[in-house]
């Protein structure tokens, strides 16, 4: 008697069919989660009369039309931005009720006051490149992430950058997320970051 | 000593493909999971400028996206190489922005609404003056929360370089 063997389905063409899926699945994946620089603008509002702000408090940067930089009045490279902002910023120069007392600047009295005070004033033209403006906004923020990452070490001995992804998306956060939360308000009202765009001159 | 004969013989027994099916299916569905569909197909030119201090943008239902830059190649004959505004999947005016928000902000959850964030995807070479304009629309329908969307930077040098 002839030996018959149970009939079975081929299943080797299974693996390709899976592979064509999985190609076109991964051709046209894009595991992305978009990120940039986040700002708020102003409310567009009349004020009746501007607070009237010293011009030492004021720390101007311009980009011409031909992306070149002007911060105080003097021509600076991109590259010494950043530094300029956190000495401006962290210059503490105001005496009893304006001082700062965790400012590590060199206390000069034509600089800025205190960093609540201290506001970076950024001006383009019209003509200005969107990739100028953005590598000056980046250095600017960086300045300010700089400071507030000195003084969340200073004061909670944690890096300010990890406090914020954690307070974002805390799953392998252990600790009180309030607390958390708290501690970033804190260490932001140290730095507020001021930063005002004035209009773009025609 | 036939005892350590005995394996010697047969051939080298093939290996199993039974499970590369199933492999492949898990991967295929971490894939199918993962995809999101391109929802616009763009018209402008997106090369997007790149920065070092990013900040992660919320999740996708909350974020309106405007996108800006000069008319990609095929679309250049027609619509010129200014840069222009494509708002959804199509070429829009300055004046369409008010318009677009609202319609955007119906199809969204009510409560959501507070917490919409507007992603500029800008090409790098575009002028301020077209961004300033976007700036001020935005503020009129009061869309104050805005991202410039970005590129990693992986070193300070290539933020340096978008001042050339």
């Amino acid at each position: 008697m002839a030996k018959r063997s149970a009939p079975e389905v081929n299943a080797g063409s299974m693996a390709d069919i899976a592979f064509l899926l999985l190609i076109f699945f991964l051709v046209t994946t894009t595991i992305e989660v978009d990120s940039g620089i986040s700002r708020k603008l102003p409310p567009i509002e009349d004020v009746e009369d501007p607070p009237i702000i010293k011009q030492k408090n004021i720390f101007t940067v311009l980009i011409n039309k031909d992306d070149l930089l002007l911060v105080e009045d003097e021509i600076m490279d991109i590259k010494d931005l950043r530094a300029a902002a956190v000495a401006f910023l962290d210059n503490g120069g105001g005496a009893g009720e304006e001082g700062c007392d965790y400012c590590r600047g060199r206390r000069d009295p034509s600089s800025s006051d205190n960093p609540d005070k201290a506001i970076i004033s950024l001006q383009n033209d019209r003509f200005t490149s969107y990739k100028a403006y953005i590598a000056v906004q980046n250095e600017l923020v960086a300045a300010y992430t700089e400071l507030r990452e000195r003084e969340a070490q200073r004061l909670f001995g944690k890096s300010f950058v990890q406090m914020e992804i954690d307070a974002k998306d805390g799953s392998n956060y252990t600790g009180d997320k309030e607390k958390l939360k708290e501690q970033i308000e804190q260490v932001k009202l140290l730095f507020p970051q001021k930063l005002s765009e004035a209009e773009p001159k025609k | 000593m036939s005892k350590f004969r005995k394996k010697k013989g047969g051939d080298l027994p093939a290996i199993s493909t039974a499970s590369l099916p199933d492999i492949v299916f898990m991967l295929l569905f971490f894939f199918m999971v993962a995809t999101v569909m391109r929802q616009n197909s763009m018209k402008v030119k997106q090369e997007l400028p790149v920065a070092s201090q990013l900040e992660k943008l919320d999740k996708k239902d909350r974020i309106i996206y405007i996108y800006a830059g000069k008319p990609s190649d095929r679309y250049q004959s027609t619509f010129g190489q200014e840069a222009r505004l494509q708002l959804g999947d199509k070429f829009a005016d300055i004046k369409d922005i008010k318009r677009y928000i609202e319609e955007e902000r119906a199809k969204k959850n009510e409560q959501l609404i507070p917490f919409l964030t507007t992603s500029l995807k800008v090409d790098k070479e575009t002028n301020m003056g077209l961004i300033s304009d976007i700036k001020q629309e935005l503020r009129k329908v009061e869309a104050y929360k805005i991202n410039y969307t970005t590129r990693k930077a992986t070193e300070d040098a290539q933020v340096f370089d978008n001042m050339n």
